[in-house]
């Protein structure tokens, strides 16, 4: 593309590739980022799981951390398994799945030169860092990172030590991230759509980006709100959450009181409900993109799994007090959000149905990335329906807070989400660099995750239905009624030392086909969306396109009885 | 590459991308007052002690009422400076969104005295749950008048030289930062009879 260069001025190192205003530049910052935080994240959980497999026994390698004896401290526990929830949400997933692929793939599905707003784009990425950075300070404050809880439920929170100001912080820049990405998301899918691109023909990837746009956008300022409110009770001394007469230690804490420690319960899951959305709709539309590719075949039911998505983001504010059936509130509220939450699991099953009829009758090229997508479809398939008994008040009451929950949410966003993100990294990455990976690594990398990632999370699901609390630090030896279930905990431990193991060739694939890998053609998977068959490999800096493209049909006509290369192209008149 | 519809309005939308942008970021600020604001109803339901009726009591009705002409004249003269820059008069444009500026500052000032005479009789945040949410909001509302302020100021010395480059884009700028100034003003509309008069 040398020949262009005339409209296009070099820029010096800082600007091209530090402070970019590029959003596939800022793509690949929020990708990088957020898969070291992944990679930290999930460090974090195996040093957890050596406590839950060998109770009170001195650590090997990473002991001297936690003290002289190398015995984790239950403290250091709570403050890792907050840590952990945290890092992978608000600064892992989320930011690969919305920042990273969101940023760099919906101007180039939708036609666009660049985002709405690029100046915007580059301040949500440095107040993402600068978010994510402010959290790695909790490790070195007194009293170490924020301890009560990726949920940070007060009183507890309130009370907690000076990890828990610092949480607070970081949350807020976050916030603020994904309020400037998301008004940026939105306004870029509503005003700069190539001509011809109509709603009905945009890719299913770009509707769920569209929908989550929403969802980040309304449900992360009650957040806000609540972290403002708990700031206020661990700085200016109110009690927005402390009750009167609250007893911790066995005094009386001198408070105004009068607050309550369930409004920071709704106001946060008005929240982290639709969060787990956010965390989804991103994934079904990676996964929907590589099952119509993959199986050469138009994506069934398209119109059905756009409004059902729709219905999805609109309900998922809604439910979110399904989270505390136990807290009190009352049957009739809970008799309202067991209700919302068995309306809003159809609209899942209508999405992940017209997915598995959509594999029905093609040619499937089984590469590594339909792998992962393919596997995503099960995985979860898994965590939604274990979800439902979770959502009726009733049997929630024997499940709540035990193992059965921590599996079912996992199966959602780790076999679930990570997967399909895993999917859009091998089915993108010759776009984004030129480069494909390598497939046999990439199968490795498939089986070794998909077998490993069950030996962790299915015993949960036996633990918990056992009755053994997910907050455990001595990995529920005080729980008399399920000793029988205590021996999976060393085998869910050394899976998950083995699914970090098995990230090894991801890493290596990554670096290796970077440097030397088998060079991508334009359109690598003969695909008909404009990323595809519009802009070259990498697309060109600050425009994409050469010509930006007009749009005359829709997004995955696949295997048109009588064309000649068996696909074509949204772009093609 | 130039974005498209920077400036002129996108046909089918009817939008410049700013304007759609700055709504949706008003609805995200709708959303995080009506947190607060439920937060308000619900610590107002449970106060079975009475501290949000008498904390009301407390407050200064006549201080409260003038601020809340003050900002109301705030956005008059807002949409007078933008009504004077679409007819192409710039030194009206800066008498009005010069008079917004002032205005937000006597709203502060107000405030200040407002702040000081509950400090001097020993009233903090935590002293009772009225208060706390009183400090909060007001607080809260304060750094969005001050967040707006600087905007103004820019756009008043700096950035009007915008105006002989590429007027309509000022022009789009000025509609824009009014429609924050407006959310702003209607704020106060809503927490002047919630924490005043109820």
């Amino acid at each position: 593309m040398s020949g262009h260069t005339d409209t296009y001025h070099e820029e010096p190192f800082w600007r091209k590739y530090i402070f970019s205003i590029d959003h596939k530049v800022i793509g690949i910052q929020y990708g990088i980022t957020a898969l070291v935080f992944l990679l930290f994240g999930f460090t974090l959980m195996m040093l957890m799981r050596w406590q839950l497999a060998y109770p009170e026994q001195p650590m090997p390698w990473f002991g001297w951390l936690f003290g002289e004896e190398g015995v984790m401290l239950p403290e250091v526990y709570n403050s890792l398994g907050a840590m952990h929830g945290t890092i992978m949400i608000f600064l892992g997933v989320v930011p690969l799945a919305v920042g990273a692929f969101g940023n760099y793939f919906v101007p180039l599905q939708i036609g666009a030169p660049d985002m709405a707003f690029p100046k915007l784009n580059m301040s949500s990425y440095w107040c993402y860092l600068a978010g994510g950075i402010v959290m790695m300070v909790g490790f070195f404050v007194p009293g170490g990172a924020a301890n009560s809880g990726w949920t940070s439920y007060p009183p507890l929170s309130d009370i907690a030590t000076t990890g828990q100001t610092v949480w607070l912080f970081g949350m807020v820049l976050l916030i603020t991230s994904s309020l400037l990405g998301s008004v940026n998301t939105i306004t870029t899918i509503v005003q700069l759509r190539a001509k011809g691109l109509t709603w009905m023909r945009l890719p299913f990837f770009v509707w769920t980006q569209f929908i989550t746009g929403f969802l980040l956008l309304l449900a992360f300022p009650p957040l806000e709100a609540a972290g403002v409110l708990q700031l206020m009770d661990r700085l200016a001394g109110t009690s927005f959450f402390l009750p009167s007469g609250l007893v911790v230690s066995g005094e009386l804490l001198d408070v105004s009181g009068g607050g309550s420690p369930l409004l920071w319960q709704h106001l946060f899951w008005f929240l982290a409900h639709p969060e787990v959305y956010v965390l989804i709709l991103p994934a079904m539309g990676i996964v929907g993109e590589i099952l119509a590719n993959n199986t050469r075949k138009p994506l069934w039911g398209y119109k059905s799994i756009v409004y059902a998505s729709s219905f999805l983001g609109f309900m998922s504010f809604v439910v979110w007090a399904h989270h505390m059936f136990m807290t009190g509130m009352g049957s009739t509220i809970s008799a309202f959000f067991q209700t919302t939450t068995m309306i809003i699991s159809i609209p899942s099953v209508v999405i992940l149905t017209a997915m598995f009829i959509s594999l029905w009758g093609g040619s499937i090229r089984y590469n590594t990335a339909m792998l992962f997508a393919l596997g995503f479809l099960p995985m979860f398939g898994i965590g939604g329906l274990t979800g439902l008994p979770l959502g009726i008040a009733a049997s929630d009451i024997h499940l709540h807070d035990t193992y059965y929950v921590i599996g079912h949410f996992h199966y959602v966003v780790a076999p679930g989400t990570i997967f399909a993100l895993f999917a859009g990294i091998y089915y993108w990455f010759p776009k984004m660099t030129g480069k494909v990976l390598n497939e046999r690594l990439g199968k490795i990398h498939f089986w070794t995750s998909m077998i490993f990632i069950n030996g962790i999370f299915m015993p949960m699901f036996i633990q918990g239905l056992a009755g053994v609390s997910r907050r455990l630090w001595d990995g529920g030896i005080s729980y008399a009624h399920a000793t029988d279930t205590f021996y999976l905990n060393e085998m869910m431990s050394t899976s998950a030392w083995l699914l970090g193991l098995a990230q090894i060739p991801f890493i290596i694939n990554l670096i290796m086909s970077l440097k030397s890998g088998e060079k991508a053609n334009d359109n690598h998977w003969e695909a008909t969306t404009l990323e595809w068959t519009d802009a070259p490999s990498p697309p060109l800096p600050h425009r994409n396109f050469e010509i930006i493209p007009e749009v005359h049909r829709g997004p995955y006509e696949y295997s048109v009885p009588g064309s000649d290369k068996g696909f074509i192209p949204q772009s093609e008149a | 590459m130039e974005i498209p519809y920077n400036v002129e309005e996108r046909q089918d939308t009817g939008m410049y991308n700013a304007k759609l942008g700055i709504w949706l970021f008003l609805a995200s600020e709708v959303m995080l007052f009506g947190g607060l604001f439920s937060a308000y109803v619900f610590l107002r339901m449970g106060d079975i002690t009475g501290t949000f009726a008498s904390g009301s009591q407390e407050l200064n009705v006549p201080l409260a009422t003038f601020n809340t002409l003050v900002l109301i004249t705030s956005s008059v003269t807002m949409i007078m400076s933008w009504v004077s820059l679409k007819l192409g008069d710039m030194k009206k444009f800066k008498m009005h969104l010069g008079s917004t500026l002032l205005l937000a500052g006597v709203f502060l000032v107000v405030k200040y005295f407002e702040y000081s005479a509950k400090f001097h009789h020993g009233i903090y945040p935590d002293t009772s749950t009225f208060f706390s949410i009183y400090f909060t909001l007001t607080g809260l509302h304060m750094i969005h008048i001050l967040g707006g302020m600087v905007v103004i100021f820019y756009f008043l010395v700096p950035g009007s030289k915008m105006m002989k480059t590429e007027p309509e884009r000022f022009t789009n700028r000025i509609e824009t930062v009014g429609l924050y100034w407006h959310f702003v003003d209607l704020v106060w509309i809503f927490l002047f009879p919630v924490l005043y008069l109820l």
